[in-house]
């Protein structure tokens, strides 16, 4: 109460997380983000549904189609990685064990982001 | 590091509220479904890159892939992630209404959760029969 400390000054210590709303927002904007890129993926999905295995390849090939699919491994994999860290947060309450799946949820994210990506460009450039 | 203040004093005391004598309401259920599904989208997020990289080896690659994902419970799994991402979509737009301040009137809750829950049942199903019954890949 008698605080010398203005609202800005506290709002800038951003709480527990020391991360203020930061983590809350980016989750935010990566679903946003996520509603038409979906409806993209279901779309190539269904699309590419019983086509034999030159289809695929040569969809991907298309410059928008594979910015697209890019898009969508990116934006998915960033909003899953905020989400699951929520998940960890929610369950897990000894910091070993925390640390230890934190870390490993990040390292896995970035594999996975970076294989997806590899992919899709080896498939783009032929 | 200090205790963890939530771990509980042995007591005799009765506990209140008895979380697990409550009926569960519907918006629970869609609750835990939507972290359900995340989830399972996460680990789906291997299989999208397996298949990537399957098709960047080109035609062997993608045969590779289908000879595992045309099985029965190759079928069931990416029936579950079909399902999944429709559900998750539907009950994450619905989050997005909540974080602008609409739809927490109890009874719409409650009404669009079993629209949720039950729509997204019948859109994955309806874009199976797409496929099966040839709808689907008009990529070609
Ligand atoms: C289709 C578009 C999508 C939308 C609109 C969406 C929306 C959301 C929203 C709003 C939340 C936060 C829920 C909360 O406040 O508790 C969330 C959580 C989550 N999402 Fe998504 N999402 C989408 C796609 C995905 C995809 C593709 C994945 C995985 C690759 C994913 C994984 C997760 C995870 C792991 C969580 C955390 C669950 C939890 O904390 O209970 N989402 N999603």
């Amino acid at each position: 109460m008698n605080s010398a400390e203005t609202p800005l000054h506290k709002v800038r210590g951003m709480g527990s997380a020391h991360s203020g709303t930061g983590h809350f927002w980016h989750e935010r904007v990566t679903s946003v983000a996520l509603i038409p890129l979906s409806l993209w993926f279901g779309y190539a999905m269904l699309g590419l549904a019983g086509t034999s295995e030159v289809t695929a390849l040569q969809f991907l090939t298309h410059p928008w189609n594979a910015i697209l699919m890019g898009a969508f491994v990116v934006f998915s994999l960033w909003h899953a990685y905020l989400g699951l860290q929520v998940v960890v947060d929610d369950y897990i309450h000894t910091a070993g064990s925390k640390i230890f799946l934190m870390l490993t949820i990040r390292f896995s994210v970035i594999a996975v982001t970076a294989t997806c990506l590899f992919a899709i460009v080896r498939i783009a450039i032929g | 590091m200090a205790d963890n203040p939530q771990k509980p004093v042995a007591s005799t005391r009765p506990l209140s509220p008895h979380l697990t004598i409550y009926r569960w309401p519907v918006t629970m259920a869609t609750s835990i479904t939507h972290r359900a599904t995340g989830v399972g989208l996460s680990v789906g997020a291997v299989i999208l890159a397996w298949w990537l990289v399957s098709i960047s080896n080109g035609p062997e690659g993608w045969q590779s892939f289908h000879a595992l994902s045309d099985t029965p419970i190759g079928l069931l799994v990416v029936f579950g992630l079909t399902w999944s991402l429709v559900y998750h979509f539907l009950n994450g737009i619905r989050h997005l209404a909540w974080d602008l301040g609409y739809g927490f009137e109890k009874n719409l809750a409650e009404r669009n959760s079993m629209m949720i829950l039950v729509g997204s049942v019948v859109i994955a199903v309806a874009l199976f029969a797409l496929a099966w019954t040839g709808h689907g890949g008009y990529l070609r």
